[in-house]
């Protein structure tokens, strides 16, 4: 079966065979395999059909640029589609299956396309698709949505765990080839804290495809020798199968490290991709080159591939391309594979070498044919021949593999992923990393040095003057002479062969024919990002890594103009592509968001509560009790309980803040738009807090418990917001006053106990007197309660209108003590609440929340006008809340709504029209803001922002609501529902 | 992606930790005036180059910063506490 695997040489382990299947069939690979050098050793070529015309393709490379060679790998949820085969490592048991094909690889529906590919040229879908103009959503996106793509993702959960960390280094040396391997040993030798990563599983690069001797070592030979001694520095930490994918501010790095995506059994516990965030002071890119493909017919037909690709298949996996092989080369590099070839008696054909002038050496003994073109390729699954043009007369070569060297770009990917524009080199016959790229200095064929000496040297050296720069005195590293390396001779870019017959691509992934890119540039789309977008040339999963380079010469030849006139289209983060999976981290399921949860959670818990997500709080909504069907029916009850019992809720997710300092009244005052400046020791006030531009940002009690000690409640949702505010105005506008914050929301846990028989119930527990004279409404003291075993906050403060107290006690006692207020209130009807209830009283009452201070609402239209002082020198917000607009009487101002019938309902939302006038937008009179089922009244009631509201109350209005196709007949009246005179508050 | 703010009391830290706020204006005094105040909360420039704003260091320090930084260039060229150089103590 392995006919095509040689007997020696490779760093493959003959004596650890790997199983694994590809569309079902049995096949076997070797330790130190990728999935593609297996396939290629079982004979499989034909690997994937290609996007548009399902033309058969194979393996065109052997690494992270592969357009072709993609298949879906894994089961269920790890089922992993468009996997490159050129990196995916080789495991036992390994499942693997062919994409865009149906029924079979080998005998694909699809494939009709290619007959129809003169109709399906760039722009055709623009063409084609324009009319009816709704058929492109309904028809025709549906249809090609379907056809094209490649593999299908799963629908499945993705069992395995990622994780996200930090690393900081004074180098991060990206590649481990020559040059990057080089710099690794110079500066870790010089002790600087080094990170060396790599994409590979082995650090090496081209050293572990190369057959140069260094120092008389083979060259995988130096590759181990140097990381073993890497291995050994304490200050040097290499990173393998670790894609660095982004550059971005402050020197800062993206990476992904494969864990366990190479591995047949996973380790429990561990994640299966990390992503790394690296801090380096100077980095290193020494990413090495990749090989152009050449643009000529049927480039794409299996056994077609790079000869770099060829060359590392030979020599790193022991795998024969063929019987009989063609190289068709425009540099030196061409020479050296056919010199490997024929050195492991794989037949060597033709070396065709597109340059008429020099006379490169090392090709061994194999024909050269100088000034020749290989024209086309010819057969269907598999590569049966070659014809090449030379001197105006064709030949054709019987081959049944052909490798091709267009030169080389230097991968600069990263360099260019802030910002920085690629400098096209007519020397390089390529283009280079923009000028300007401080902190990350490029090194090797990535800085466009061509031989392997020269990489070594040039690595070395770089990593010796960073370290002298990072204040280490550093010797290159040196590792002997060199012997039967390449030139490194850049060659002369071939863009274009006369004579084409067959389909020659240029994008292998999307199908982007030459063909493709002459039309854009005759149809007035030649620029850069145009053709791009025209054509989809490097739109595809490997961003054009091999196809943009072919892309932009064609279209300067076609243009008349220079590459460096055509430039390149932007770099962008990631290099290669990167799993949501690790984008993610530890954050889905249960970790997405964290859970916050109330100290009282377990004892509402135990009452039954029904929970509601608010923001990341779980907040009791109700308390179901046996034979209640709907949760209207539990309101209620634990509504009209309030107001003839009692009832305990659980207010704990309240923000609470704690402000100390001399200064700690002035500052209030000056956050506040009423006055605090005299707020009595032991007194909680009301307090309306303000944007600068005069509309309310909050509300919320803040209490005196001391001379320079004050206790604020801001509401659930703005808790943090307000805290930030504070401290901006603490810290940015008024640094002079000595104000000290700290948000205690979660230290304490607060309840409110509300209703005609809460002072009774709460008498039980608190020690100190709290009569209506000892503690009137609005006082706020702490007290001492059990008889002194635990100290607490009390505040007789009301939300419900209610005779009402808030305590608060360290969080930890927290259930105990409201475990102890139902026990002393079992007697006097006492109920747990939750916020549903607590909304419904305080509709009643005409209280607002956020519902009402939305964002638009200045104090005066809620009624508060006078709260605003007049007499303070300043507060936030004063300068512009008295602005015209503000002022306006018609602006919409709080006022309560009812319907005239109480069997009819509205909702919250809903719009105030006069009665007898459309539904338009001049009619409109306001919204309703709050709207509750009133046990009390006996229907729905609301609270609603309407045009001079509190001037209209006992008119007749219409509540509108366009979605539901609702109108309610109703009458607006005084927002306050439930004992205007404030008795029961007072009580 | 990330990048690093200089934060002065805890060092580099990454941006993640920050919440921005805007530009760093000085807030006119009660009595500036309609115009100085519609500049101050409603008007902003939009440079390219040098720019200073309040960030937060939200999930830090809790300190309030000065952070100039290079529009453009998204250079961090320095962050001091807001404090700093009004009387209070950073």
């Amino acid at each position: 079966m392995n006919r095509l695997r040689l007997s020696t040489g490779g760093l493959i382990d003959r004596s650890r065979p790997l199983s694994f299947t590809f569309d079902g069939r049995k096949m076997q690979g070797f330790a130190g395999d990728t999935l593609a050098s297996a396939l290629l050793a079982n004979g499989q070529r034909l690997v994937g059909r290609s996007f548009k015309y399902h033309r058969p393709r194979g393996i065109l490379t052997a690494g992270a640029a592969e357009p072709n060679a993609l298949v879906t790998i894994g089961r269920d949820g790890r089922t992993e589609p468009n996997t490159r085969a050129t990196v995916q490592e080789l495991y036992d048991g390994l499942v693997a299956r062919s994409q865009n094909r149906w029924p079979s690889l080998d005998f694909d529906i699809g494939a009709v396309n290619g007959m129809l590919s003169p109709f399906l040229g760039a722009g055709f879908y623009y063409k084609t698709f324009m009319w009816p103009a709704d058929f492109w959503e309904k028809v025709y996106e549906p249809v090609i949505r379907k056809a094209a793509g490649l593999g299908r993702a799963t629908r499945e959960a993705d069992p395995d765990g990622y994780e996200k960390c930090w690393a900081h280094c004074d180098l991060l040396i990206i590649g481990a080839g020559p040059a990057g391997l080089a710099a690794a040993l110079t500066a870790g030798r010089a002790g600087l804290r080094v990170i060396l990563a790599d994409e590979g599983a082995l650090p090496g690069g081209s050293l572990l495809s190369e057959t140069a001797t260094i120092g008389d070592r083979p060259a995988p030979q130096l590759a181990a020798d140097i990381a073993a001694e890497l291995h050994s520095l304490p200050n040097v930490r290499v990173l393998v199968r670790t894609t660095v994918f982004g550059w971005y501010d402050g020197n800062v790095f993206g990476a992904v490290e494969r864990v366990q995506k190479h591995v047949a059994e996973l380790r429990a516990g561990a994640p299966v991709e990390r992503l790394w965030r690296i801090a380096a002071t100077q980095a290193i890119l020494a990413t090495g080159s990749e090989e152009r493909p050449i643009v000529f017919g049927g480039n794409d037909i299996p056994g077609v591939m790079t000869a770099g690709a060829m060359r590392t298949y030979l020599n790193r996996h022991a795998v024969a391309p063929g019987k009989s092989v063609a190289v068709f080369t425009t540099n030196d590099s061409g020479y050296r594979l056919a010199a490997d070839l024929e050195a492991a008696g794989v037949g060597v054909a033709a070396i065709i070498d597109s340059r008429r002038e020099g006379s490169p050496v090392g090709g061994g003994s194999a024909r050269v044919i100088k000034g020749g073109l290989v024209r086309d390729a010819k057969g269907g699954k598999a590569l049966a021949g070659v014809t090449i043009a030379v001197d105006g007369s064709n030949e054709t070569l019987d081959v049944d593999a052909l490798a091709m060297s267009g030169g080389f770009s230097p991968v600069i990917h990263l360099a260019c992923h802030r910002g920085g524009r690629p400098i096209w080199s007519d020397a390089h016959g390529a283009f280079l990393a923009p000028q300007d790229t401080e902190g990350l200095t490029l090194a090797g064929s990535a800085a466009g040095v061509g031989s392997l000496s020269a990489c070594l040297a040039d690595g070395a050296g770089h990593a010796a003057r960073l370290a002298g720069l990072l204040g280490r005195a550093a010797q290159p590293a040196v590792f002997g002479p060199v012997a039967g390396e390449g030139t490194g001779d850049a060659g002369k870019p071939l863009w274009s062969v006369p004579g084409i017959r067959g389909k020659a691509f240029v994008d292998f992934q999307n199908d982007v024919g030459l063909k493709d890119l002459k039309l854009a540039v005759r149809e007035g789309y030649g620029h850069v990002e145009l053709a791009k977008r025209y054509t989809t040339n490097g739109m595809a999963t490997d961003q054009g890594k091999l196809s943009n380079i072919n892309a932009i010469g064609l279209l300067a030849e076609a243009r008349g103009v220079s590459p460096a006139e055509v430039g390149t289209t932007t770099f962008r983060p990631f290099y290669t592509p990167v799993s949501f999976g690790a984008l993610t981290g530890a954050s889905h399921g249960k970790h997405f968001q964290p859970v916050r949860k109330s100290p009282l959670h377990d004892w509402a818990a135990k009452h039954g509560a029904t929970f509601v997500e608010t923001g990341l709080w779980y907040r009791s909504a109700w308390f179901p009790r046996a034979g209640e069907k709907t949760w209207r029916e539990s309101v209620d009850r634990e509504v009209r309980n309030v107001r003839l019992n009692a009832g305990l809720c659980d207010v704990s997710m309240l923000g609470k803040i704690e402000i100390h300092g001399r200064d700690a009244a002035e500052f209030l005052n000056r956050v506040y738009a009423n006055a605090f400046l005299k707020l009595p020791l032991g007194r909680a006030r009301y307090g309306l807090m303000l944007r600068e531009d005069g509309m309310i940002y909050d509300d919320g009690t803040t209490s005196r418990l001391g001379e320079g000690h004050f206790f604020m409640t801001t509401t659930t949702a703005y808790a943090a917001g307000v805290m930030n505010h504070l401290e901006f105005c603490a810290q940015a506008l008024w640094p002079d006053l000595d104000v000290r914050l700290a948000s205690v929301t979660d230290q304490w846990a607060q309840m409110a106990i509300a209703g005609p028989k809460a002072r009774t119930i709460l008498q039980a527990i608190v020690d100190e007197d709290i009569s209506g004279e000892a503690f009137p409404f609005l006082a706020a003291r702490e007290v001492s309660l059990f008889g002194g075993a635990l100290r607490g906050r009390l505040f007789r403060i009301s939300f419900s209108g209610e005779l009402a107290y808030e305590i608060a006690v360290p969080a930890g006692f927290g259930e105990s003590v409201a475990d102890a207020l139902m026990e002393a209130g079992e007697a006097h009807g006492i109920c747990a609440y939750g916020i549903e209830a607590l909304g419904v009283l305080r509709i009643e009452k005409g209280h607002v929340t956020h519902n009402e201070i939305n964002g638009t609402v200045v104090p005066a239209d809620l009624g508060f006008g006078k709260m605003v002082s007049p007499t303070k020198a300043d507060f936030i917000g004063k300068a512009m809340v008295h602005r015209e607009g503000l002022t306006a009487p018609d602006r919409l101002r709080l006022v309560g709504v009812k319907p005239l019938d109480p069997a009819a309902t509205f909702r919250t939302g809903a719009h105030i029209l006069a009665k007898g006038t459309e539904a338009t937008l001049e009619n409109d009179q306001g919204y309703v803001s709050s709207s509750a089922f009133s046990p009390h009244v006996g229907s729905t009631i609301g609270l609603a922002l309407v045009r001079n509201g509190p001037e209209r109350h006992g008119e007749e209005i219409v509540v509108w609501n366009g979605l539901m196709g609702e109108t309610t007949p109703a009458v607006l009246c005084d927002p306050v529902f439930v004992d205007p005179a404030n008795e029961k508050l007072h009580a | 992606m990330a990048s690093l703010i200089p934060c002065p009391h805890c060092g580099r830290r990454p941006k993640e930790e920050f919440t921005i706020r805007g530009a760093a204006l000085e807030r006119p005094g009660p009595d500036a005036g309609q115009a100085a105040w519609m500049d101050y909360v409603y008007l902003r420039d939009n440079p390219r180059g040098a720019y200073r704003e309040y960030w937060h260091h939200t999930s830090g320090c809790r300190r309030w910063l000065v952070v100039s930084r290079n529009t453009a260039t998204h250079d961090v060229t320095g962050a001091e506490d807001a404090a700093a150089g009004k009387g209070g103590k950073a």
